[in-house]
Order: C-alpha cells, then structure tokens, then sequence
C-alpha cells in the first residue's frame, strides 16, 4: 500500500508527482505522516530528501525512481510451506544462503533481493501446483531463468520465492520440415543452438548472453538480440506458449502452426510481460535454416553521417542476405583494449561497423559482399576494414562487439540505457549526454543495433555516484521521448525502469495494462514490484 | 638486404569445425566444410611480412601445393602482404596422397628456382600434425633450420632463433640460407584489411606442377583405416561412499 496507490484514480492535473520529479522544477518534500493528499502537491522547489517518510520505509524517489517501494504485504514463507515445497519438489527446494546468493543477485551485481527458498520444478504439473500453493497462501514469486537480464527484473526485491526453470531444460519435439521446435522454458539457449546446428537450422535469435539465458526468459522479455534485423523479434517467431497462470492453471497455447487465426492471440501477451502476467513453461519457435555460407566484415567510419550512408548501401547491395549490422564507436574500442585486451583489427576509426551475411551458396554471397566492400571503399565512406569467412576470425570479429558490456563491467559502475530512436537521431544522443555531463562520467559509450534503431548507451563511473544519476535521469529519457522514441528498447522494464514507462505510453495504455495484470494476477504474486509503475494513473 | 622469403602456405579444415570421418573409413569429411589457412602458416606469412616492414627482406613469395580452392589460400596470404603466388597444382587421389616427403622436394626445388634466401613454414599442420615439412626441407637443401621459433631475428647473413623446447628455450645463431619453422609464441597474424584485399586481387599467382620442377609426387605411405577417437563414457555419480566402493570393486579397481 503507498502513497501512490492512494493517489490512484484522482485526475492528472491535481498530482502529477512523476511529472513533477522528470521536470526538476518542483520536488517533494518529505511531509512526514501523509495527512492528506493535498499535503503532498508541494510548492517548495527544494529538494531536502531523498526518501518518503512513509510507514513501510524506503520508497523509490525522485534522485532513485528506480529504487523499490515498499514491501506488499505479501506472507512470508512458514515451515509449514517448506514442508509442501520439499514434498513436491524434494532435493529441489533451496534453502541454503550459499546456494541462494548468487540467484538473488542480478548479473551487473546492481540489485540484491533476500529470498530463503528458491524452487527447482523439473515439470510444468510441478509448477502448476507451486503456483496454485502460493497463489493461495498469498506468497510473492519471482520466476527466473538464467538471471542475465540488465534491469533487475530476474531476482527478488524482498523475500519473494525464487521460481527457477534451471531443471526444465528438456527439447520435446523438431520437426526438419518445418523447423519447429518446441522445448521447456529452461533450455540454454546456446544449447539449443548446439542442437538445431547438428540437425542444420539455428535459432532465430541470438545474443551475448546466450551461454547463460534460458528461452523462457528470452520469450518472456521478448529478448531482441543480434539477428532481429534479419529473422525479426520473437513476437513473430514464437509459434505457441504453454504457460501457468498465478492461480496454477496450465493454459496450453503450445500450438505449433505456421498460421492459426482462431481467436485472440493469447501469446503475444506473454511475451515480453516479464514473468507479471504468467509462469512460460514451454515454448514452440520456428527455427530458420542455418546458413551455408557467413561472413563478417568489421568497417571503420569516419562519421555517424557515412555510417549511416554504409546502411543505406548495406540494404541495397546485400539486402536479402545481411543478417546483422551493429556498431560501437570509439570509446568502446578503448574498453576493449584496455579491459580485455582485444586488438583493433583495422586502424584506429571513429566508428566501427559489424556487418554479417548469411546465405545458402558461399561464392554468390562473397561476390555480393566483395562488389559491396569495393563500393563503400572507393567511395570513401568506409575508411578500413576487414572480412572474415573462418569460424574462428568470425568468433573473433564478433566478440569485438559482443564483448563490450563485459568491458563496461570493468570500468566501476555503469549506467546503463537501452534507447530505439529514428535511426539518424541515434549518436546525437551519445554527444550530447556527453556535453550535458561533461567530467561528472568517466566514460559515455554508444554501441548497439544500429540496424534496428536501437542504442546502447553506457556512461561509467568509477562508482556509484548519485549525482551523476540525477544528471543523466530523466534528461535522456526526456531526451529520447522528444523524439518518440522507447526508453527501454530491448532490455525491458523490470525494476529499474518501470516507473519510467510514461515517457513511451500514454495513461490509457498504461490503465490497461493495470487492468490486464488485475484480472490475470488479482493477488498480484507473480514478480511484484517490477514492469508496471508503482502509480498506475 | 635482397632478400627473397619462400612462405609455404597449407589449406587445412578450419580449426573451429567438428571433424567427421567418412562412412568408408579412409579420411575424414572435406566436401562442403569450411576450409581456411593452416594457422601456423599464417604466423609464418605474418613473420615474413614484418620481416619485409623492417627492410630485412624485398620480396615475399607465397606458396601452396593443392588443387584449385588452395588459390584462396594464396590469395589470403597475398592479402596479408605477400608479394605473388606460387600454386603448384596437386589434384584428386596425388592430393589425397600428398604429405611432407613430397612437399619438401616441391619447397627444396622451388627454393633453388626462386633463389631464395629463407624459407619460412608453419611449424606443423593442424590436420596431420607430421612437423616434418620444414626438416625435410632443410635436409633436402642442405641449409641451416631454426624449428619451434618463437622469435626471429636477422643480424648480418646469421638468423638468431630462439626455440621453444621443452627444457625451455634455446636460442641458436644459424647461416643463411636457411629454413625456419613457426610456433605459436612467435607472433599474432594480422587481419588482412580491405585495402590490401583489394591489392591483393591484382597480384600474381603462378600455376606450376610438380613434374615441372623434376618431383615425382608419389607416396611411399599407404592409409589403411581412419577412425574416431573412442567415445569417452560418461562418468558416474554415486550417492554415498558404499556405492563408491560397490562399483569400484565392479570395475575391477579394487
């Protein structure tokens, strides 16, 4: 229960305390006991604390909207419970704070939550039954695959049960025909790489945490990745969903056709609901065929201006077989350096491009790639380069890119934005988060899928530094929703970021989806506190 | 210095793809599988190519043996900064056929025809891991070799090679001409950059057989069989130290 919560409901213009913080012009104070609402509309300018003085505790703020509210007042696990958990789940069910560490730990090592039980259900029966126990007993789940998402959405805020699908990693059916497969939500997705590679297809999706991200998570965030630009997201690719709702009903939509036009496509609201809406169990994907022939080739440009131009060049001279075209600019290149110590394979460039081509007849596409690369050479829009068709060069080239947020790990802490903006707008963000900070960062770094319009801006600090928060929160959020761009392109919301979802919705979206959350989640267990803002106005 | 560097380049199954072995037992799988340059001999070419940087060397002449595909070979070593090719055309059951005896007769003959002061090789092929060529070759010639190089360097007509044994390293003073053969340490090979593929695409490769240089390429091996690796079982978890001991007495352990 809080303040926000309170305010629901009452007419725009009366509380706009998130408008009043994303402006600056006005803060709240802390008033002590909230006597009234209208206690709350402050006039003072000042901002004295960084804290609401609200039974319960710490609450997000305006120098930390990302910060958690209050606990709900959710049950707190009994033994009686652990007795039903060891039970169903003997063997499985944890409890040992060793073992439960470093799953109540985001992958940035930014957000700890103090869960005591994580579960380890093997089938989807056995997560019904969880689900159904809980949602009863009034217990907080969080549902976590390979905990490697960025915005603090996989583990705990306070001491809900930790719903892992690390035991759920079985394939259940390919067919080579189609290229469907279906498998349980914890299959690794480097494993099912692995699997469909033998069998010549791969994955429609890729990306740099694919050693640790179970599919279920990808699905459940609708995971965007490396390859989006050719095989599209998984809200095209995901073919049927098996997921438990919060009360333990199975809902069973683990259709595995091509086309289905029977009804509402339940699916679609599962994917990318971030474990709010339901528990994925299983999953069915169409799977494209794996490439006869890849090849990479790593650009260096002079400006954004002829990165961009190299694009327009990319989709007219290889289009059909350009399956990926990322970039990173300069500073990211120093990271690697200097953390990883990964050399520069052409010379020192402004911006860098990562294109890949995948094709079925090797000598086509390398005359493609070549009678491009000559083009973009002679043309000058490229400076340097080079192109790799062995695996090992390609691995190689491509950690170039992949690696950068491990190099970013490096540097202290990092503040981390996930930005889709119009294409040509995307680097002037870069420079001018970089002028509007000037020496409070240490580093500002742009990189990301260019391809897509969607950047990943970085700025590091040696550590966490609140003042460097307030200057960089809300003024690029601001920033990105003058453009009508989306504040969290492909990581989500999860904690981090929810209360930020009104700058790339409007309310009535929003309202809905209040609405949507209330009638599949009335008891609201299912990953409280992330996704949807504290506020729903 | 006027020197002429031979770099023999190999064509080998790329080091990152899963080997398989052919249904009939007498190879492994080549048809449609990623090929690219033996990574030793790209060291080799990178050493060479250093060595013509710092004016010790004037021209590098890169070489392979092999049907039609080892000219992407070339080509990559030219890429990388060689100056011309040679491709001595090996095809179907010869190629099959072909090891380091043959191989060294072709380097030992073209060096003599190119005048070469230095032949640099890889020092073994990752896909039969003879490390024969070079010896060979430097026995056929008569000439000097620095094996296992993990660091090169010219002073007057001697080559200083420190070697990578296995007590250490050993550094020994050699005459040119002579062979050297790459190891690991010796250096990282470039990526060749597109303006140099493009530079590379006017250079010349030369076609030869081996008959011209007076090799015969016949083998005086035979393969008879070619097999996986036996497949390494899977190991076991017991619960509890009895069941250890069960089973290590059913394994005839104990």
């Amino acid at each position: 229960m809080g303040i926000f919560q309170r305010l629901a409901g009452r007419p725009l213009k009366s509380m706009c305390i998130w408008s009043l913080w994303s402006r600056h012009s006005s803060a709240l104070t802390a008033v002590g006991r909230v006597t009234s609402d209208r206690a709350l509309i402050v006039t003072s300018c000042q901002l004295t604390q960084h804290r609401y003085v609200h039974r319960g505790g710490l609450g997000a703020s305006p120098s930390n909207p990302g910060a958690a509210p209050p606990r709900l007042p959710f049950s707190r696990v009994t033994h009686d419970d652990l007795a039903f958990f060891r039970t169903l789940l003997p063997g499985r069910t944890i409890t040992d704070p060793d073992l439960l560490k470093s799953s109540n730990v985001d992958w940035l090592k930014t957000v700890e939550g103090n869960s005591e039980v994580l579960l380890r259900p093997k089938t989807t029966e056995e997560v019904s039954q969880i689900l159904r126990y809980c949602n009863e007993r009034h217990l907080a789940v969080c549902p976590q695959g390979g905990n490697t998402g960025l915005v603090g959405g996989s583990v705990p805020v306070f001491d809900e049960i930790i719903l892992s699908t690390s035991l759920m990693n079985q394939v259940m059916t390919f067919d080579n025909i189609s290229g469907i497969l279906t498998c349980q939500a914890g299959c690794v997705l480097e494993n099912l790489s692995l699997y469909l590679e033998e069998r010549d297809f791969i994955m429609p999706l890729d990306l740099g945490a694919k050693g640790s991200c179970h599919i279920g998570g990808n699905v459940s965030t609708n995971a965007g990745g490396l390859r989006l630009l050719r095989y599209g997201s998984l809200r095209g690719t995901v073919l049927g969903l098996e997921v438990v709702l919060a009360d333990g009903r199975v809902l069973n939509c683990l259709a595995t056709l091509r086309k289905d036009n029977t009804g509402y496509d339940l699916k679609q609201l599962f994917i990318g609901s971030e474990g709010t809406l339901g528990v994925i169990t299983a999953v069915s994907i169409l799977c494209p065929r794996k490439p006869k022939a890849v090849n990479v080739a790593f650009l260096g440009c002079s400006s954004f201006q002829q990165l961009l131009e190299t694009f327009q060049c990319c989709r007219g001279m290889l289009g059909e077989i350009l399956s990926a075209f990322e970039f990173l600019d300069a500073s990211c290149m120093n990271l690697l350096e200097k953390h990883l110590k990964l050399t520069n394979p052409i010379t020192e460039c402004p911006f860098y491009i990562v294109i890949e081509t995948a094709g079925s007849n090797s000598a086509h596409d390398e005359e493609k790639l070549h009678n491009f690369l000559e083009e973009v050479m002679t043309s000058s829009l490229v400076t340097d380069g080079t192109v790799a068709t062995e695996a090992t060069k390609i691995k190689a080239l491509w950690s170039l890119r992949e690696r950068v947020t491990e190099a970013l790990t490096h540097e202290g802490y990092t503040y981390k934005y996930d930005i889709s903006l119009p294409v040509e707008k995307i680097y002037d963000l870069v420079e001018d988060m970089r002028r509007h900070l000037g020496d409070m960062a240490k580093n500002v770094v742009g990189y990301g899928h260019v391809g897509d319009g969607n950047l990943h801006l970085n700025i590091t600090s040696p550590s966490k530094d609140p003042a460097l928060l307030t200057a960089i929160e809300p003024y690029v959020y601001e920033w990105t929703a003058r453009w009508k761009g989306s504040i969290s392109a492909e990581h989500g919301l999860g904690l981090k970021k929810r209360n930020y979802i009104y700058y790339s919705k409007p309310s009535e979206a929003v309202a809905l989806m209040g609405s949507i959350k209330a009638m599949l989640d009335p008891k609201g267990i299912l990953n409280p506190y992330k996704t949807l803002p504290d506020n729903i106005h | 210095m006027s020197a002429r560097v031979l770099v023999g380049v190999k064509r080998v199954i790329d080091y990152a793809v899963k080997i398989r072995v052919r249904p009939d037992h007498t190879g492994v799988v080549t048809d449609g599988v990623k090929h690219s340059m033996n990574p030793f001999c790209e060291i080799a070419v990178e050493e060479a190519v250093r060595l013509k940087e710092k004016k010790l060397v004037k021209e590098i002449v890169a070489v392979s043996c092999g049907p039609q595909q080892v000219q992407e070979t070339i080509r990559t070593a030219l890429a990388m900064g060689a100056d011309r090719g040679i491709h001595v055309e090996v095809s179907g059951k010869d190629y099959d056929a072909l090891g380091p005896l043959q191989v060294s007769k072709i380097m030992a003959a073209l060096a003599k025809k190119e005048e070469a002061d230095l032949i640099i090789l890889g020092k073994q092929a990752i896909d039969d891991d003879c490390n024969q060529t070079g010896q060979m070759t430097a026995a056929l010639l008569d000439w000097p070799q620095g094996t296992f190089a993990s660091e090169l360097t010219l002073e007057g007509g001697m080559l200083k090679v420190v070697r990578e044994i296995d007590g250490g390293l050993e550094t020994i003073k050699i005459k040119m001409p002579a062979v050297v053969t790459a190891d690991l340490r010796l250096n990282t090979p470039r990526y060749a950059t597109l303006p140099n593929i493009m530079k590379a695409k006017k250079k010349k490769i030369a076609n030869v057989k081996p008959a011209d240089l007076g090799v015969d390429v016949t083998s005086r091996l035979e393969v008879l069989k070619v097999d996986e690796p036996p497949q390494r079982q899977a190991g076991v978890k017991v619960e509890t130290v009895e069941d250890l001991v069960v089973k290590l007495k059913e394994a005839g352990r104990i």
